[in-house]
């Protein structure tokens, strides 16, 4: 019988006033009078099997912090480590102190103006953590119930549910304090489905929650399996231009891909399609509005504040096509004369990211074809040639030229002719995002929650299509 | 006053003997709990990371950390817990969890039946002062900025000007029940520069990497105006360049980073991590034909200061050169010791991870394509219509074993001669049938250096070959 020594905690707690008073003293020592730190800590278990058997059961327990300095002359310097002890701390202290010599001048940041403002309320239940035993049921169970879901699926080579207890801390030498406790679960599974004579298919889906016990496991094995047998009828597509539908998560993995067009940092550094002068100024057809969400109740794991300890925020990014605000830290916020959106992380340099998409229609304004079904392939624009369905796009990390606004990517999906879908063998897609939002046909049907965001189905027209036919 | 940043001393080295009993004790407890085989990877670091933007250095990130991971197999299972807690408690929670995962439980019964480590392997004996001997942070950033200045003297309508350098330094010792005691110090630079480009609509955005292991001396000997020149040129090349035409065509890859399309199409494959999961096409392939007669591929840590180089792995295993395909013929697998014990195929000194943080897995090292007889221009001459892969991006490899990667630098081929410029080709395909389509290899092999991301983390690798043509392959285009 196997024991339940796995069972894990909240991990030790973040106590910021015994960090704060032992960075007070670090700093008289080192002459440093300003400084900031942001901590983490967390406690991990998951699992992966493999046909019915364990594959691999992982434990972890981590900790972490980035120490962020002003010296004398009011340039700034950082350190990261892992060691928590006085004597990581203090070599954190040194560390940071030293590298603020090498500060940049011309951009320095500062302490968010809104790292003591109120904190937005989230619903975050933190669940119990269950036994690594209890996970390995669970995930086995899947897998077992994705394999009896069809013949030609032979195994689940890309598994695992997993479970995090964390702590956030930021503190600041001016007396910010922030704090956050969060525990989040994760379920994914990607089958590979193979025929006789025919060549492996394969596709997945995942699940996020707040704890293992939340997890929609029925709906994952569900998807995962509709998914992947979609593919096993394949057959390879001819060259060409098609419209395009992208699903809800391959859309946002675009958006996201190219989100430096939204990202004042990448601004200011020049490598954003986007200038300053770019507020006020149509990016997109009039009917698509995108903001960036980070409250959302379907972003499971949020985090109420950034790096610099400002409040998340929801930010409009293009209302009715036209670019209305920037992804802000304390120091672009200050560059543009503007409040810090809550978009920062924490360094020397700091960087900027978004935190959840809400892609869809601009409330109130016309605009985008009606009636579209991509099952039977309805729709302006849908000729002979028929329609494509992507799916899920790979390799953004190297088929992305975000400086350059195009993209040329790998995909799966399915070609819909005739009435009738057939999975796409191997196929690319490729074009330049500007023009991709200036070609949107519409939106179809309401906007699905993801992991990653909320986006409806998002027709295309026009987009280069590379098969093997 | 610019100050130096502290760096750990020798003294604080994992070869320290105070970490024997320790050890010894979490193994014996391992043992006697019922546990095959446990083992223990200690390690620390000290990274650096400094950016230059233009003519400013705008980043410098210090970061040093410390850990351990413990395994514990039992039969063809292991359970893996990682830590930053490194006393004797934490150590001790860690294997707890490890061993419950498998249902073992710590006792109280005796651990005479283990014998202790045998005397240290000490591979880090002579590379402790590695990182005093690295350049300070005032050498580095006087470096990166001497790089974008080139970039400025050299280039037209750049945008952007980068230079990066990093420096991982990592203090590895691994321990294990079957005798395994083995202590290493790497030291990993590596160097980049990057443009962007831009005139009206135009944009071309661009870079160069460099790596090193083991060379501490590695910064101060770049060649940063070379380097910075061969950006340039490429960027005014590619700065107006067309899309690339969508279809199927013969491509030359060249040299150097080209070595990425065995790396994805093939070399992932060839870890027995993927046998485990069943997701290679070349399980049962150990002696058969995969590749074009023309193709002998290599993978080994050995050679001299190369990104993939190590003097053990991170089971503490020393390095080999492991053949992997010999004039077409399927020969080895890479294996770490979870694969041998669930495939059967023997260790190669392949088990590698990004930290402590990750379970080693069979990962590759030097990966590359061996010289073949003809010249570059012999490969381009044979193709009528086709193109010419100057330079790539990064690529990937599914569970289906279809791969892609990005071109960065393209040439149209026409009758036999390069000709104009072309951009945004994603080239695509399958292990099994791109192998043997690779027909012709030339004769001026050389590696580059890279990282590769997978089931252990990122780790430092080497990729490399010679020009090779590939008889048809799907370019992705517009």
């Amino acid at each position: 019988m196997a024991s339940d020594t796995t069972r894990t905690d909240f991990p030790a707690s973040l106590d910021g006033a015994s960090l704060r008073q032992r960075l007070e003293s670090l700093a008289r020592d080192e002459g440093v009078g300003r400084w900031d730190l942001g901590a983490g800590c967390s406690t991990d278990t998951s699992v992966q099997v493999d046909r019915g058997e364990a594959k691999q059961m992982k434990g972890a327990q981590r900790s972490a912090i980035t120490l962020r300095v002003w010296n004398g002359a009011g340039l700034v310097g950082i350190t990261s480590t892992s060691d928590l002890s006085d004597s990581g701390l203090a070599r954190a202290m040194a560390g940071a102190r030293a590298a603020s010599d090498f500060g940049n001048p011309d951009d320095v940041p500062a302490f968010s103006p809104l790292a003591t403002a109120p904190l937005p309320p989230l619903d975050q239940p933190l669940q119990e953590t269950v036994s690594i035993l209890a996970l390995l049921d669970t995930l086995k169970g899947a897998e077992a119930d994705l394999l009896q879901r069809h013949p030609a699926i032979a195994t689940v080579p890309y598994n695992g549910l997993s479970q995090r207890s964390s702590e956030r801390l930021y503190l600041n030498s001016d007396g910010a304090c922030r704090h956050q406790e969060l525990t989040t679960a994760s379920l994914y599974l990607y089958a590979r489905a193979e025929e006789a004579g025919r060549k492996p298919r394969s596709s997945g889906a995942m699940r996020v929650a707040y704890g293992a016990q939340d997890l929609d496991v029925e709906g994952c094995v569900a998807e995962a399996a509709e998914r992947t047998i979609s593919h096993l009828n394949y057959a390879p597509i001819d060259t060409g231009r098609y419209t395009c539908v992208f699903s809800p998560e391959a859309f946002l993995d675009l958006i996201g891909a190219f989100s430096s067009l939204f990202n004042a940092r990448a601004v200011l550094d020049g490598v954003s399609l986007s200038k300053r002068e770019s507020l006020g100024q149509p990016l997109a057809v009039p009917f698509l509005s995108i903001r960036d969400n980070g409250l959302h109740l379907g972003n499971v794991g949020a985090s109420r504040f950034d790096g610099e300890g400002t409040p998340t925020q929801c930010l409009p990014l293009v209302s009715e096509g036209v670019l209305v605000n920037f992804l802000h830290s304390e120091a672009t916020a200050r560059s543009f004369g503007v409040a810090p959106t809550g978009h920062a992380g924490l360094g020397a340099k700091v960087s900027v990211g978004p935190d959840w998409f809400e892609i869809g229609p601009s409330a109130g304004i016309p605009g985008g074809a009606e009636g579209l079904d991509h099952l039977t392939g309805t729709g302006p624009g849908v000729g002979h040639e028929g329609l494509v369905v992507i799916d899920s796009l790979s390799a953004l990390h190297a088929g992305v030229k975000a400086s350059q606004g195009s993209f040329s990517l790998p995909f799966d999906g399915w070609w819909i002719h005739g009435g009738e879908s057939r999975s796409i063998e191997a196929a690319t897609v490729a074009g330049d995002i500007r023009t991709v939002l200036n070609s949107l046909v519409g939106f179809e049907g309401l906007a699905k929650l993801t992991p990653g965001g909320l986006c409806p189905w998002v027709w295309v027209d026009g987009l280069s299509v590379t098969g093997e036919a | 006053m610019v100050q130096s940043l502290p760096v750990l001393r020798p003294n604080d080295s994992l070869a320290n003997p105070d970490w024997r009993p320790r050890l010894e004790l979490l193994l014996a407890q391992g043992v006697a709990a019922g546990a095959d085989l446990v083992e223990v990877f200690l390690e620390r670091t000290d990274a650096l990371g400094v950016l230059a933007e233009q003519d400013t250095i705008t980043s410098v990130s210090p970061s040093f950390g410390m850990g351990a991971g413990l395994r514990v197999f039992r039969g063809r299972y292991d359970g893996f817990v990682s830590t930053n807690d490194l006393s004797e408690s934490g150590l001790l929670t860690a294997l707890d969890q490890a061993l419950g995962m498998l249902g073992l439980l710590r006792s109280s019964q005796s651990l005479s039946a283990y014998e202790g480590l045998p005397p240290l392997v000490d591979h880090g004996i002579a590379k402790g002062e590695w990182l005093a001997q690295c350049p300070n942070l005032q050498e580095a950033t006087t470096r990166l900025l001497e790089g974008t200045d080139h970039l400025s003297r050299l280039g037209q309508h750049l945008q952007v000007r980068r230079g990066s350098y990093a420096r991982n330094w990592q203090d590895v010792l691994v321990v294990a029940s079957d005798g395994t005691h083995a202590h290493d110090i790497r030291l990993h630079q590596s160097l980049g520069l990057n443009v962007l480009a831009a005139d009206g609509d135009h944009r071309a955005s661009l870079g160069r990497r460099y790596g090193s292991h083991g060379r501490p001396d590695e910064l101060r000997q770049w060649q940063a105006e070379e380097a910075a020149r061969d950006l340039c040129d490429s960027a005014a090349t590619m700065l107006r360049a067309d899309y690339v035409e969508a279809g199927q065509f013969p491509v030359v890859l060249a040299n150097r980073f080209g070595g990425v399309i065995f790396h994805e199409a093939c070399g992932h494959l060839l870890e027995t991590t993927q046998i485990e999961r069943g997701t290679t096409p070349f399980a049962d392939e150990l002696g058969q034909e995969i590749a074009h007669p023309a193709v002998t591929a290599i993978d080994e840590g050995l050679t001299d200061g190369a990104f993939g180089s190590l003097a053990m792995d991170d089971e503490g295993m020393a390095p080999q050169r492991t053949v992997l395909i010999e004039n077409g013929i399927l020969r080895r697998f890479l294996s770490d010791r979870a694969g041998e014990i669930r495939t059967g195929h023997g260790r190669t000194g392949s088990g590698r991870r990004q930290s402590h943080a990750f379970a080693a897995a069979s990962r590759m090292r030097n990966t590359y394509i061996a010289a073949g007889p003809h010249t570059p221009d012999a490969l381009i001459a044979s193709i009528d219509k086709g193109l010419y892969c100057k330079s790539m991006g990064g690529g990937s490899v599914g569970p289906t074993g279809q791969f892609n990667f990005a071109v960065e630098e393209g040439f149209l081929i026409e009758n036999g001669q390069l000709t104009k410029p072309v951009k945004g080709a994603t080239l695509i395909g399958e292990a099994k049938e791109v192998m043997p389509r690779i027909s012709m290899c030339a004769n001026d092999l050389e590696l580059a250096a890279g990282f590769c991301g997978s089931v252990s983390g990122s780790i430092f690798v080497t990729v490399g070959q010679p020009h090779i043509k590939v008889d048809t392959i799907t370019v992705g285009g517009r």
